[in-house]
Order: structure tokens, then C-alpha cells, then sequence
């Protein structure tokens, strides 16, 4: 492509005045067009990634990106890099946006990390540029349904240590009200589990009618499609969708906000429309039915996660259920509901930690605790399944261990109605 | 120059082997299946051929199972044909049967240069480059890890304990077998795997068992534990004191 040139007149008269000079070039079209922009214009021509082009580098990203607050990175750096001829298609900043969605509550142009990202990411794959540990994620994704690697055959093991009954679908074979969702770290981390199983028990404990999929169902592939792998969601996608046509319910409960954002945009699209609530939801509209007889005198703050919070438009009801357990005294983090930080899990992150810490000086997780700390909490609860391993890390990493426990705000309820012994892994 | 890939898949090992406990069989039947790990590096090897001076890739397997998705999966990351030997095959296939189905198919067929993996975890009667190079009477060489083509001349690399690499060329046709790409193993995208499956065809050749010199099997069995890992408790310093007092007891201290 030819290099567009500055336009400067010899001679030049604006209004009768003339304004002959090398300045002169004010009062014509200029800035973009003195670059090539070739590779700006390759990017955006990519579905998805157009809106890349309307920034107009006003900054207000730059202001509220997590990943800026740890290294050198917003939409506006993205888009000047793209113009300045770095194809984000080999760039690292590809990988760093973890599609927290801050950027686009603020941007006047709707510069849409969420569709760019995923967007070239897709390319970067096909043209084999993405990062190694990404791609074991989802190769692991792909062969066993869960980006961990776990054994698909194992998916409902966790059950087994519940106390209560957890019937699986396809042995109970009849109608349930509530089919819930595990998701993957729900089913295989250790962590997951607890939640898990206080989870569990709560719907038994309000004589809920539910089963899950067990080994029927594999990821919901959120996470996976938004770090470039459509396909690999589609195939997942179309599976848990078949799985679950098989059976008759009233509604889906989901575990991670993540599949809650895929059953309420994305499977529908795929012909899997069910009416689908994240737990924490479905419990606050119950909470009269719980009976709560232990106390947590303890300070709470609540991390938002993207995917329930900016994402979804849902900041209430984690905080109901938190403000109903008695003793707890809440405190918001200043980066709390539209505006919250982010725990660096999301868009593919949680699969990213080796390569994202080559380009950013520490974890947003880690920052994330270090504010949870600094105002004053003893507890850091969430309810997103990635958070908990991601936190309870950040916990260690920062020599914060002893001072701030992680705790699923189904850990908590449990542990407050009755049903489990411990709240606090510390 | 022609390039023929020999696949197998193998018992995915994230999974428990099931043996039956009485007879000491293996349950073929109940275990899941994965593509052989050397067999992707010798895929590999044959694509980084294909771009370097040009070739023809067939991957080929013997169908004992789910071998669509396998080829399909070589077809995406840039095989140029997939070939599934089919008849009353299942996953307890010994490799010298296997070895004489690929032999029957390559023999007629003018392939120069046949890749698979060195080994696979499931090899009880041999390697298939070398069995199959042996039925075919080509030359053969094995954990390779650098193949270069370039006409109809073939040079690899094989390593030697002691830090010695030899460099030997081969007259085609040949069998080798490949411990490791030169690059790590490309990743297929599975919107490209599906697509090559909705819009391409897999040839399937139709091939028959083969008598073979076999060996009978008695039991398979997990194997009993004879010595005995101990386990330090207690905190750092107790740990450290048991440790220095292992060193010790076997004269690995010193000063
Ligand atoms: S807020 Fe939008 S327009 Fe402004 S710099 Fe960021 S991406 Fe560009
Ligand atoms: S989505 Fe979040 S991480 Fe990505 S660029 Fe926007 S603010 Fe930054």
C-alpha cells in the first residue's frame, strides 16, 4: 500500500489570509492518513475485529483496563500499535485481554474487546501463532471435555463425597425442576469441589428437585470461544445441548458465570434456549427458606465476576445472600460492582499464567487480594469457579497466607445453615 | 516425493486400565483411545517435509476403532490424503498383524518414504517401522529425529549415547521410524477438523487379517510394590534432620 502523504500547499489561502508554510497542513485532513495503515485495515477487515477501527484514542480505557494496572495495555495501545503497522495477530497483546468488558462500559466508540478478541484470536490459531499452554487447554478440552485433562469418566466423582443425594440424569429418569450445570472446576478441582458439595447440599436442604448431567456433560466452552477456539465451542456446545434435550426440566442452574453467560447468548443460537440462572440468583430468590444457625462474625468483601457482573448486569443477588449470613459484616472493595477489578481468569486466562507473566509485572489476581487486604477484610468471597485456586494463589504469592481466606459464597451459606463444619480453609 | 504416515491409536492412559480381574485380560473394550504420540511427531515430521521441499503426505491407519477423527485431524493440519484400512479389526490388534496390513497396502502403492512413530505405549510384538520394513524388504532406520527430502534423497539424523550424532542418507523406498519433529506437533483448530470432515472423503481400502507368528499372552497384572518409598513428616526442621541422616547412612555427605 502507498504511504499516504501529508498534504502541505505551497500555497495556501483560508479565508482571504494566506497561510502559506509547512504548518499549514492544519487546516486540511491528517494524523491517520500519514500512516500506513495497511495493517490496521488488515485487522479490522477480519469479522468480528471492525470496531477496532473507530477508536479515536481518547484514553478512557487506558483509565479502567486491569491489565494496564499491571502492565502497558488498553484498547487505545492496542488500536495505536495496530496503526503504527503491529499486527496484533503476532502480537503479544493478543493474549493479555481477559474480555472483563471494563473497557466498553466506557468507551464512546464502542471499541468491542469482546468480539475483536476472540475475533483474531481465531486467526492467530488457525495460523498456528497461538501459546503452547493455551493449546493444551483446549486439546484437553477437545478430548476430555474439561480444559484440566481430567478424566471424562470421573466428571461426577466428585458427587460421591456430597453426604447427600446428587441424582445423575441419565440413572434417574424422570423429570427434575432444576438441572444444574457443574462446569468443570466445579467437578474436578479440589477447591471446586468444596463448593460443590455445600452447593449440593443446599438444594437439598430447600428440597430442590434437580439432577446433573454427570458424565454427560462437558465444558460449556465459554471461556475457550472467547480465546479463539469457535469450533472447539461449537463441538461442545452442540453436545451438552443434545445431552441435555435427552431430558425433561424446568430450568438450568449453573455453577460458573461463564456457562451462564453461554446458555443466556450463545447456546440459544445453536438451538439451546432453556431459562437459565447462575446459583447464586436461584438461592436469593429462596432465601426465606434457608434457616441459618451459625454466625460468621467476620468482614466479607465480595469480588463482581465479569461474567456475572459487567457482563450479565447481575451485582444483587451475590450481595443479598451475603447480607442475609449472620454476623457478616459486608464491605465493598472500591473496585466493586460495574467497576470491579478482575481475577484474570476469564477470555482464556486462566489458561495464560505462564505467558501473561512474561508482560505484566505481577497477577491481577494478586492485586486483586492485595485490595481485598487493604480494606480490611478476613474473608474474600466469590462465586465464580475460577476464583478460588486463582485467589487462594494470589493469598500465598503475595505472603498474605493466614490473613485472607477465599470462599465461595456457597461455602459460606452452607457452613451458616448447618451443613458443612468449616468455612474458612485457614 | 511421496510420503506415507502410519497411525495408530493407543489406550489413553488417563484412564485406569481395566483388567479383568479372573482371566488377567485386558478389557480392550472399556478403555478410550488417543493417537499415538510418536505417530504425531512422525506426522509432523513429513508436514515440515511437505513445506520445506514439497511432498505428497498420506496419513494412513488401520481401523480398529474411531480412526475418523484421527485422519481428519492430520487432513487439517495439512495431510493431503487420508486413508483408513478397514475390515474385522479391533484395538487388541497385535502390531505384527498391524504391520502386515500396512505392508499389503504400501507394497503395491509407490510410496518414498514411509514415517510412523519409533514406538507406541501399547507395542508388545515389536515396532511398526521396523516390521514394516522388514515385510517390505526396505531399508530402515529408527529413532530418527531430523528427515530432510529433497528430490529422491533422504538424509536424517540419529543420536547416539555419548553426544554423538550420526548424519545417513537412505535410498528410497524406506521405513523410518521418528522419535521427534524437529518442530513440537501442530495444533489443528477444531473448526478445520470439522470442516475437512463435512467436505472431505476418507479412502477406505478394504484389507484382510494375515496369520503371524504370535505370543500368548498369560496375565496382565498391576505390578506388586517390593521396596518402599518413605515418607518425611514433620515440620522443615525435622525434615531437614531426617534427611541429612538419610545422606548420611549412605555416604552421601561430605565434609
Ligand atoms: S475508550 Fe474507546 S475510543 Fe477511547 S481510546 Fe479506548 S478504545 Fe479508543
Ligand atoms: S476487556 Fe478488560 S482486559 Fe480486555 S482490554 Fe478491555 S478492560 Fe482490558
Amino acid at each position: 500500500m502507498q504511504k499516504a502523504k501529508a498534504i502541505e500547499l505551497d500555497v495556501a489561502v483560508v479565508d482571504g489570509v494566506e497561510l502559506s508554510g509547512s504548518w499549514n497542513r492544519m487546516f486540511e485532513p491528517r494524523a491517520i492518513s500519514e500512516y500506513d495503515i495497511a495493517v490496521l485495515d488488515e485487522t479490522t477487515a477480519i469479522p468480528g475485529a471492525e470496531s477496532l477501527g473507530y477508536c479515536y484514542q481518547c484514553g478512557k480505557c487506558t483509565a479502567v483496563c486491569p491489565v494496564d494496572t499491571v502492565g502497558d495495555y488498553s484498547p487505545r495501545k492496542i488500536f495505536r500499535r495496530t496503526q503504527l503497522g503491529v499486527s496484533l495477530v503476532d502480537s503479544p497483546d493478543l493474549w493479555l485481554c481477559t474480555t472483563c468488558r471494563n473497557c466498553l462500559r466506557v468507551c464512546p466508540k464502542e471499541v468491542n474487546m469482546i468480539q475483536i478478541m476472540p475475533a483474531v484470536r481465531e486467526r492467530a490459531v488457525l495460523d498456528g501463532k497461538a501459546p503452547d499452554e493455551l493449546l493444551t487447554a483446549f486439546e484437553n478440552t477437545a478430548r476430555y471435555g474439561n480444559p484440566i485433562g481430567e478424566s471424562p469418566r470421573k466428571r461426577a466423582e466428585w458427587a460421591k463425597t456430597a453426604g447427600v443425594m446428587v441424582p445423575v440424569m441419565a440413572q434417574k429418569k424422570s423429570p427434575v425442576d432444576v438441572l444444574w450445570f457443574v462446569e468443570c472446576y466445579p467437578a474436578y478441582h479440589p477447591r471446586g469441589k468444596q463448593a460443590s458439595v455445600a452447593l449440593a447440599r443446599l438444594l437439598n436442604a430447600l428440597n430442590v428437585d434437580f439432577g446433573i448431567l454427570g458424565n454427560e456433560e462437558k465444558c460449556a466452552g465459554d471461556s475457550q470461544r472467547m480465546a479463539g477456539e469457535r469450533g472447539l465451542f461449537e463441538m461442545l456446545a452442540e453436545h451438552n445441548i443434545k445431552m441435555l434435550s435427552k431430558y425433561t426440566f424446568n430450568h438450568i442452574v449453573v455453577t460458573d458465570p461463564h456457562a451462564y453467560n453461554a446458555f443466556l447468548h450463545e447456546y440459544p443460537k445453536l438451538g439451546g434456549d432453556w431459562p437459565v440462572q447462575h446459583y447464586t440468583q436461584y438461592l436469593a430468590e429462596r432465601l426465606s427458606a434457608l434457616s441459618f444457625v451459625r454466625s460468621i462474625p467476620r468482614r466479607i468483601t465480595f469480588h463482581d465476576p465479569c461474567y456475572l457482573g459487567r457482563h450479565n448486569g447481575e451485582y444483587d443477588a451475590p450481595r443479598r445472600l451475603l447480607t442475609a449470613l449472620p454476623g457478616v459484616e459486608l464491605v465493598e472493595m472500591g473496585h466493586c460492582r460495574e467497576t470491579s477489578y478482575c481475577c484474570g481468569g476469564g477470555g482464556g486466562g486462566m489458561w495464560l499464567d505462564s505467558f501473561t507473566r512474561d508482560y505484566t509485572s505481577e497477577r491481577l489476581s494478586e492485586k486483586r487480594v492485595r485490595e481485598a487486604i487493604e480494606y480490611g477484610a478476613d474473608i474474600l468471597a466469590v462465586t465464580c469457579p475460577y476464583e478460588v485456586p486463582r485467589f487462594e494463589d494470589a493469598v500465598k504469592s503475595t505472603g498474605n497466607a493466614g490473613k485472607l481466606a477465599v470462599m465461595d459464597i456457597a461455602e459460606l451459606l452452607a457452613y451458616s445453615v448447618g451443613l458443612t463444619d468449616e468455612y474458612a480453609a485457614n | 516425493m511421496r510420503i506415507a504416515v502410519l497411525l495408530k491409536s493407543v489406550p489413553d492412559l488417563i484412564e485406569d486400565i481395566p483388567i479383568d480381574e479372573e482371566s488377567g485380560e485386558i478389557l480392550y473394550d472399556e478403555m478410550s483411545y488417543i493417537p499415538s504420540e510418536w505417530d504425531d511427531q512422525a506426522l509432523e515430521e513429513a508436514l515440515l517435509i511437505k513445506e520445506e521441499s514439497g511432498a505428497e503426505v498420506t496419513a494412513i491407519t488401520v481401523d480398529t476403532g474411531e480412526s475418523d477423527t484421527m485422519l481428519f485431524t492430520a487432513l487439517a493440519k495439512g495431510a493431503d490424503h487420508g486413508v483408513k484400512l478397514v475390515g474385522d479389526f479391533d484395538p487388541s490388534l497385535p502390531n505384527r498383524q498391524r504391520a502386515h496390513i500396512f505392508s499389503q497396502y504400501l507394497g503395491p502403492q509407490s510410496f518414498d518414504l514411509v514415517l510412523s512413530g519409533v514406538q507406541a505405549i501399547d507395542d508388545i510384538d515389536g515396532q511398526i517401522p521396523g516390521l514394516v520394513a522388514g515385510i517390505l524388504g526396505w531399508p530402515h532406520a529408527s529413532v530418527v529425529t531430523e528427515v530432510r527430502a529433497h528430490d529422491n534423497r533422504v538424509i536424517f539424523r540419529q543420536e547416539y549415547a555419548g553426544g554423538l550424532v550420526a548424519e545417513i542418507k537412505v535410498s528410497t523406498p524406506a521405513v523410518i521410524g521418528v522419535q521427534a519433529a524437529r518442530k513440537p506437533p501442530r495444533y489443528a483448530s477444531i473448526a478445520k477438523v470439522r470442516q475437512i470432515a463435512k467436505s472431505s472423503q476418507l479412502e477406505e481400502v478394504e484389507m484382510s487379517i494375515q496369520e503371524v507368528p504370535s505370543l500368548e499372552i498369560l496375565r496382565f497384572y498391576k505390578p506388586i510394590a517390593s521396596g518402599h518409598a518413605e515418607m518425611i513428616d514433620g515440620d522443615v526442621d525435622e525434615a531437614v534432620d531426617r534427611i541429612i541422616e538419610i545422606l548420611q547412612e549412605h555416604n552421601l555427605m561430605r565434609g
